[in-house]
């Protein structure tokens, strides 16, 4: 059982792993990069986000302003880091959301037979929708906040998880050990906890990996089409949207933003990858 | 021919009930707006009347599980209700923007497979080398970059840079077909290219699993050209899983393709979504996501068909 061996793998080995993959290397630098960004916005960022100057407005990248200026004159650089902080806040929330909803959904499903059909049959109409799709019709039932865009975030990605933690409950309910512990009459919600719940800790990881990307992804799109997450501080969606009309005199408005999420995105992908290789080594020569 | 009609009725079976839950998710989410979904609608201008009216209207003020069931029949019927800003039926708001969406989604698939398969089979077979690492890391960057930015990018190379193709937009019904169509090549490489991303990655796993396997050496020890063996013996094995990540893609195109039309100015159903949720139009977003979600359904039940004609074991 990989979940299991990669739990008990000693920690010296899980780094050597970690420092040979220089993919998953990279991509945890990146992410570790993106992460002190935005939780050191006031104090790596050179300017207030919101900061107008009109006389500097859509001025080219240069040493004063890295990334350049917008039409209001504010910094992009600045208001890129600003928007990192909304990126990752949403993306994971949206990963506790949907976490907590797919382990208690795939758990259920998983072990209590009598659940399973009608479990899995929710998730496959849950899945059906495609994802953006729902997340805008969930914005626009419980109206654009930041609250509700994670929480329409969550419950769609919830599904994503609870077909991962499903399919490795099955295998795990099969296992000698469990079947001891429920011949043994330990309670229900002991062996959930401490033989369940511990070896799904590897899949759920891996999978949370990817639906933080899959978040961040959607959270610029719902941004960028005006039904995101409405504040006063910027996000990549919204600097994209509004950089849009002046593309074809300032490039910059669109090339920053974006590459800001590919990296961020590519970076959880990156991560991802690796960790699956580390839970699955069997995957990892297929790569 | 007995088994493939069981596995036939097994799967319609599940098929209906998955549709059943969707109306049902559809329905519960209309009905989880806080507060009353006319006022909403109707914003903060509307008198009591008005709300009454709307309220009326839309069938809000029976009970709850009346309203279930008259929204069942209305879906039986081929009735999704009646969109409150563009006056009309939401059947035909959708049909008159489902032509767009449609060949929008159709060519993104098409350029998606064409450059996955080919892409994904090659990388399999020169596995390791730098091809192969290219590859891999190609697939990874595409599946990274929304695809609405790189539609913004390619309108700003192709469409104002070099002029060929237009920006936006998709001419009207006196436009002729293929002017129209025209206006679809940059949408459709934008969202084609990055799905191809995902069907390349798992053609390329898909092939690599099978291309190890005893048959395939078999193939080759018999002398077998190597396109034949490739080609027969590997790929036609590794058909179940490109065919069910080809049939997964298809709900994120249409799911890129909501934001992707309104890059492009599009008037499909993901411009008509869009703008339905600003005016919060919820008869046609509810029968936005109903159509969308059926069609996923019936794709994943073609797709379940087509797994019965690969691989007779499915048969079993």
């Amino acid at each position: 059982m990989n979940t299991m061996a990669s739990l008990s793998m000693p920690f010296a080995a899980g780094l050597r792993r970690l420092f040979g993959n220089r993919a998953m290397l990279f991509g945890a630098i990146i992410l570790a990069i993106v992460i002190l960004a935005a939780l050191l916005a006031p104090w790596v960022a050179p300017y207030a986000p919101n900061k107008l100057s009109i006389i500097n407005k859509l001025k080219p990248p240069s040493m004063t302003n890295f990334f350049g200026t917008d039409e209001f004159g504010r910094d992009i650089f600045s208001r890129a880091i600003f928007a990192g902080r909304i990126s990752l806040l949403v993306s994971l929330g949206v990963v506790v959301i949907s976490t907590v909803l797919g382990v208690i959904l795939g758990v259920a499903a998983g072990f209590f037979r009598s659940l399973d059909a009608p479990i899995s049959r929710l998730l496959d109409a849950m899945m059906s929708f495609p994802d953006i799709l729902l997340a805008i019709a969930l914005v626009a039932a419980l109206g654009p906040s930041l609250t509700t865009v994670i929480l329409a975030l969550g419950i769609t990605y919830a599904p994503r998880l609870a077909r991962i933690v499903r399919g490795s409950t099955l295998v795990l309910r099969e296992l000698p050990y469990i079947e001891a512990a429920v011949a043994m009459g330990l309670p229900t919600w002991q062996i959930l906890a401490r033989h369940v719940l511990l070896n799904l800790a590897s899949p759920i990881l891996v999978q949370a990996t990817f639906v933080f990307a899959s978040a961040m992804l959607a959270e610029a799109s719902l941004s960028f089409l005006g039904v995101g997450v409405s504040t006063d501080m910027p996000t990549w969606g919204t600097m994209l949207a509004s950089g849009r009309e002046y593309m074809n005199n300032a490039p910059w408005l669109m090339v920053f933003p974006g590459l800001a999420i590919v990296f961020s995105v590519l970076s959880l992908q990156l991560l991802g990858d690796g960790l699956r290789d580390l839970v699955d080594p069997r995957l990892a020569k297929e790569s | 021919m007995a088994r493939i009609a069981q596995a036939l009725l097994k799967r319609l079976g599940g098929m209906a009930i998955v549709l059943a839950l969707v109306v049902t998710v559809v329905f519960i989410i209309v009905r989880v707006t806080p507060g009353d979904p006319a006022a909403v609608m109707l914003g903060s201008d509307a008198t009591p009347a008005d709300i009454a009216q709307l309220r009326e209207k839309m069938g809000l003020d029976a009970p709850l599980l009346l309203q279930y069931g008259q929204f069942v029949l209305g879906i039986l019927q081929g009735d999704l209700g009646q969109s409150i800003f563009l006056n009309q039926p939401v059947t035909t708001a959708l049909a008159a923007r489902a032509e767009p969406t449609f060949f929008l989604t159709l060519f993104s698939i098409l350029i998606a497979v064409g450059i996955a398969l080919p892409v994904g089979i090659l990388s399999a077979v020169k596995r390791g080398t730098i091809f192969d690492q290219i590859v891999v890391t190609l697939t990874m960057v595409a599946a990274s970059v929304p695809s609405f930015w790189l539609g913004l990018i390619l309108i700003q190379v192709f469409a104002v840079g070099q002029g060929w193709f237009p920006a936006s937009g998709y001419g009207g019904p006196e436009t002729p077909f293929f002017e129209r169509l025209h206006h679809l090549v940059l949408p459709a490489v934008a969202l084609g290219v990055v799905n191809s991303a995902l069907i390349t990655r798992f053609t390329r796993a898909a092939m690599l699993d099978v291309l190890g396997d005893d048959y395939v050496r078999t193939a080759r020890a018999k002398g077998a050209g190597e396109g034949r063996v490739i080609l027969k013996h590997a790929l036609k094995n590794a058909m179940i899983p490109i065919i069910t990540v080809i049939g997964l893609s298809v709900a994120m195109l249409v799911a890129g393709a909501v934001v992707t039309e309104t890059v492009f100015g599009l008037p499909g159903v993901g411009n008509l979504v869009v703008s339905a949720v600003l005016r919060r139009d919820y008869p046609v977003i509810q029968g936005a996501l109903l159509v969308v979600a059926a069609i996923y359904v019936l794709i994943n039940f073609i797709v379940d068909m087509l797994y019965i004609l690969v691989d007779p074991r499915v048969r079993l």
